[in-house]
């Protein structure tokens, strides 16, 4: 690459930069308002950044029940979702990519029907069925759905990473003397190993974003997840601005997302692209 | 640094019995057990798949024909069509598919634009390509009831810099509906542009490289060769791309209810099936609302696979 390859080079990178710039203002602007005192509004004349930084709002939003039960659930309700969805849909995807059966097409279809599915459509009946089976307001009545929903990208994700495993190294294995049960331990395991772990963190980041559901078959703290509870978080007080509270909240449960972001990136970039187009 | 894989050339699936099996019968019996075990591996996904799903659309099917509000449960009663005729003759539903329709039509379109400015960038890019993929990655992992207040309290009178910025005043985002959606709009673009992006790279990678070379031996000038190589070789991941997100954005829930709770006509047809059957408890109209929402769903994908030939062999993975 001459001088004339360089410069061209460098043109890239400045768009990158861009790039980095419109994904990171917003964080940025939420990182402010979170650090705001909350009777900043007062005045009229919001600046952008703090006049003064301060961590009341992350005191406010720890000491407050709503928010902290709403982690827990969340957390809970998201990660039991994600490795329920992950064996589910890792069963399905070995059966698509190394088996021939009746009715792969059909789980194929199915799993393209349900990712293009309006969830809003199911909002009444499962409330009233949810009622009906008192699993309304539980853990249990959110990872059913999440789980379901989850399970389309998990199958073509795992069965695109299955696709690309040697298969026959298995079988080498045992050649050279392993049993059945080590070969698929030593070979076959550390081998689909980054697939699964790469479906369980775009499973995660689903029902960790996951709203509508959660707003519609939870009402207290005992299952309602942080999209819910900040919809409905109305201040420390109603004399108080919500404003800063809410973004300190945001900031906490973006931070998860962030970090498996930066540890993970190469990987999911993979997953996203192989799941969709490569098939 | 890795870049995509290109996928590998006509993706081997291994022949479904291993070479050398020397008898007929033998291999037959061991069909008979691949079908069985593939089955049972998949019985799981079907079952959750159609417990969680069909089902329930069956049950609103027949909710829909009844008057039924959990308030009165004694006046259930057959009414028939009834209530898609209530609905189907209210503004309101007009309202909301004007909305909707809006909105994703709005957002697809500039995603796709931008969506593929990125792509092209995180192509190319040397320096800090890691860097460019990781910062594109946050906005498709935050939550987008986060980003829809974030974006909120930007264009918010009392708490926004936006209006100081542009010197706006006290001009109210907030206050009509057209200025409403614009917001709405742009968190939605915010948000999903990476996923939009990531799906056009993975068709970007895909174009063979001696085209580009070949149509730039020619002479064919950067815009012809967008537009006469990239373009109809990745024409099957746009339409993938395309699809996956208008029906996304047709299910548009988050940022309004966020942003303006359904005021000033803001109120999408996710957003109408949630406030009758949730909030209303209106479960025979919401039903109605619920079935013919799945209904729009179903003629939009029927148009874009039928009509627009998107090819979907690849997604399902049966090539």
């Amino acid at each position: 690459m001459g001088v004339d390859g360089r410069k061209t080079s460098n043109w890239w990178t400045v768009w990158g930069l861009l790039i980095l710039v419109w994904a990171g203002f917003p964080l940025v602007w939420m990182a402010s308002l979170a650090f705001k005192s909350p009777e900043t509004f007062r005045d009229g004349v919001p600046t952008f950044l703090p006049t003064e930084w301060t961590w009341q709002n992350f005191r406010t939003v720890f000491s407050d029940e709503l928010f902290t039960s709403a982690l827990r659930n969340s957390a809970g309700i998201a990660v039991i979702a994600t490795v329920l969805s992950v064996i589910v849909a890792m069963f399905a995807a070995y059966a698509i990519a190394r088996l021939a059966f009746p009715g792969k097409k059909l789980l194929l279809s199915m799993a393209l029907a349900i990712a293009m599915f309006p969830q809003a459509a199911l909002v009444g009946p499962l409330f009233n069925m949810w009622r009906g089976l008192g699993i309304y307001d539980t853990w249990i009545g959110l990872i059913i759905p999440y789980l379901t929903f989850a399970l389309p990208l998990s199958i073509w994700t795992m069965s695109a990473f299955f696709r690309q495993i040697p298969w026959e190294m298995e079988q080498a294995a045992q050649v050279d003397g392993a049993t059945a049960w080590q070969a698929f331990r030593k070979v076959i395991v550390p081998l689909a190993a980054p697939g699964v772990f790469t479906t369980a963190i775009l499973t995660f980041f689903f029902c960790w974003n996951e709203f509508l559901l959660a707003a519609s078959l939870t009402s207290t703290d005992r299952a309602r997840t942080v999209p819910a509870a900040l919809s409905f978080f109305t201040g420390a007080s109603q004399f108080q601005s919500p404003v800063t509270a809410v973004m300190a909240a945001s900031v906490v449960v973006t931070i998860p997302v962030v970090v498996l972001v930066l540890l993970f990136q190469r990987r999911i970039v993979a997953g996203l692209t192989s799941g969709a187009v490569k098939g | 640094m890795t870049t995509i894989e290109k996928p590998p050339p006509a993706a081997v699936s291994p022949p479904p019995s291993p070479s050398g099996e020397p008898k007929k019968a033998h291999a037959s019996d061991r069909l008979r057990h691949e079908r069985r075990l593939g089955l049972r591996l998949s019985a799981p996904a079907f079952l959750v798949m159609i417990l969680v799903t069909a089902y329930p659309l069956g049950y609103a099917l027949v909710l829909s024909l009844f008057k039924y509000r959990l308030t009165d449960p004694a006046g259930r009663e057959f009414v028939g069509i009834a209530n898609y005729a209530t609905v189907l003759t209210d503004p309101i539903w007009w309202s909301a598919v004007a909305t909707t329709a809006i909105i994703t039509v709005a957002s697809v379109a500039i995603e796709l634009v931008l969506g593929f400015c990125f792509a092209w960038v995180m192509y190319r890019i040397v320096r800090g390509r890691s860097f460019v993929r990781t910062a594109i990655l946050v906005p498709y992992g935050i939550i987008t009831v986060v980003s829809a207040f974030v974006w909120r309290y930007a264009f918010q009178l009392d708490s926004g810099f936006v209006n100081q910025w542009l010197g706006l005043g006290t001009f109210n985002w907030f206050g009509d509906r057209w200025s409403s959606l614009f917001v709405i709009t742009l968190s939605e673009i915010w948000k999903t542009t990476p996923f939009i992006s990531l799906l056009l790279l993975a068709g970007l990678v895909q174009v063979p490289g001696e085209l580009l070379e070949a149509a730039k031996v020619d002479g064919a000038t950067a815009w012809q060769r967008l537009w006469k190589v990239v373009v109809p070789n990745m024409k099957a991941a746009i339409m993938v791309a395309v699809l996956f997100r208008t029906l996304d954005a047709w299910r548009i829930f988050d940022n309004p209810f966020i942003m303006t709770a359904g005021a000033n006509d803001t109120e999408t047809l996710s957003f109408l099936a949630y406030r009758q059957n949730v909030t209303l408890v209106n479960l025979g109209a919401g039903s109605a609302v619920s079935v013919l929402l799945f209904l729009t769903v179903v003629v939009i994908a029927f148009i874009f696979i039928k009509v627009f030939k998107t090819d979907l062999s690849q997604v399902r993975g049966d090539r």
